[in-house]
């Protein structure tokens, strides 16, 4: 025998299910009067810093379809390239800017918007940046553990070019992936579960 | 995201452990049907944490509601009271590593106690109840614990195979301090029957696995003529220590 390490592990995952709307965006469904608003829908106000974009976002099935029940979290830096989180100790974030933000996608088009701004870019190891990039965590009906992922921006190709986790992707057809095309102030973003545009999700 | 004033405590800056995607259940389990088209089918590209999932939003204790952890009350009209078996569900969030995590945001969802959601998209023809609502919210404390009170849900019918049955059970979504931790999973009642027929406990591979997901009834912790009491422990990842490793440094 030897000493114990004295770990636990991890509780497993279950799906959120179809009704994962009541618990996380009650207002959204309908119950109103529990809580005074749903939380992660106000990532800015009008004095945060940096360049306003919206972010729209599908997620896709097998056959191409968007799902209409999924729930999609994103968390991002702010212009400056810090995290709004006791965590980030090299500087204080923007305090205008939550950095989070929680959507589920419509019940018709199986759209969701995000109103942020484009992040600044933060570093992988001491010395080394990532591009600027947004992470996205994926939870639906179907979907037994949250999927992660990072939407990255088209418009950045210099930055995308130099990434560190980019880099890391064997398949470079598979890079575009993450990479949201611009329309206007608009960064459209399409997570496909399954196919030859599968995204690729991350083990992080 | 209210302000609350900040314990004086250093946050924790580590890496967090791999996740051991054995525990948990696959992405593609057939007998969740649902799964089948929405299951990635392309390799993970694993990575060690980064700053991007190391952190994570901060919800302060300011934010909630007095009735926010009572599903008992917080939607029902005044004076009256959801219809149910009156229980607390409580426990403690804990890392991987034994420690307990203070302010993690947890929420919660359910049926009612005849296993009816209250969602557009709800078919069964379980009654509502005018009283119950169905989602609660709380915070932990210094030491990861928590407490609710709620109705228990009834188990309901959906559509799978021509006859599958969810067991009773509750949605928690959880919160630690890093984005890497994000997790949501069911809580199921001891003794339940239904648990070890269910499709989509059963998408989790190992059986020791699902047993964690069973709260304990206990009967000390029971308010007498009032409510039972089930406790609930859930477990984020932990990180690691970075008294070795290359920090990021502030200027
Ligand atoms: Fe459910």
């Amino acid at each position: 025998m030897v000493q114990s390490l004295n770990r636990l592990r991890e509780s497993p995952s279950q799906t959120a299910g179809p009704y994962v709307h009541i618990g996380l965006t009650p207002n959204f469904c309908g119950i109103a009067g529990v809580f005074e608003k749903d939380l992660g829908t106000e990532m800015v106000n009008d004095k945060t810093k940096g360049e306003r974009i919206t972010v729209r976002a599908r997620v896709l099935d097998g056959t191409g379809t968007p799902l209409k029940d999924a729930l999609i979290e994103i968390w991002q830096a702010d212009a400056a390239g810090l995290y709004n989180s006791p965590t980030e100790i090299r500087g204080a974030a923007d305090p205008n800017f939550t950095g989070w933000g929680r959507m589920p996608t419509d019940m018709v088009s199986g759209e969701c918007l995000f109103e942020t701004i484009k992040p600044g870019r933060v570093p992988y190891k001491p010395g080394l940046l990532m591009a600027p990039h947004i992470t996205f965590w994926i939870v639906a009906r179907g979907i037994n553990l949250g999927l992660q992922t990072r939407m990255y921006f088209a418009d950045e190709e210099q930055a995308n070019a130099e990434d560190p986790v980019l880099a890391r992707i064997e398949h470079r057809s598979r890079v575009p992936t993450l990479i949201a095309s611009r329309q206007d102030d608009v960064y459209v973003f399409d997570i496909h579960l399954q196919g030859d545009n599968e995204t690729v999700f991350f083990d992080v | 995201m209210s302000i609350d004033p900040k314990p004086n405590r250093q946050p924790e800056i580590g890496a967090f452990f791999q996740r051991d995607r054995s525990w948990h259940p696959p992405a593609y389990t057939p007998g969740y049907k649902t799964s089948v088209l929405r299951s990635p089918q392309k390799a993970l590209l694993s990575l060690d944490t980064t700053i991007s999932e190391i952190t994570g939003p901060v919800f302060g204790h300011g934010m909630l509601g007095e009735l926010d952890n009572d599903l008992i009350h917080n939607f029902a009209q005044p004076g009256e009271s959801a219809i149910g078996e009156r229980i607390i569900v409580y426990g403690r969030v804990l890392d991987e590593r034994g420690k307990g995590v203070p302010g993690a945001l947890l929420e919660f969802w359910q049926a009612n106690a005849g296993g009816r959601y209250r969602h557009k998209k709800e078919g069964y023809i379980a009654a509502l109840d005018p009283n119950f609502g169905g989602c609660g919210r709380t915070i932990t404390g210094e030491d990861g614990s928590y407490a609710f009170r709620t109705i228990k849900p009834g188990p309901y019918p959906w559509p799978n195979g021509v006859n599958d049955w969810r067991p009773a059970h509750i949605h928690f979504s959880v919160f630690g301090h890093g984005f890497a931790q994000r997790l949501i999973t069911q809580m199921y009642f001891e003794g339940d029957p239904l648990i070890w027929l269910c499709p989509i406990v059963r998408t989790i591979p190992d059986r020791a696995a699902v047993e964690t997901l069973i709260a304990a009834l206990d009967m000390q912790s029971t308010i007498p003529m009032d409510a039972r009491a089930y406790k609930f422990d859930i477990v984020l990842r932990g990180r690691r220590s970075s008294v070795f490793e290359n920090r990021l440094e502030g200027n």
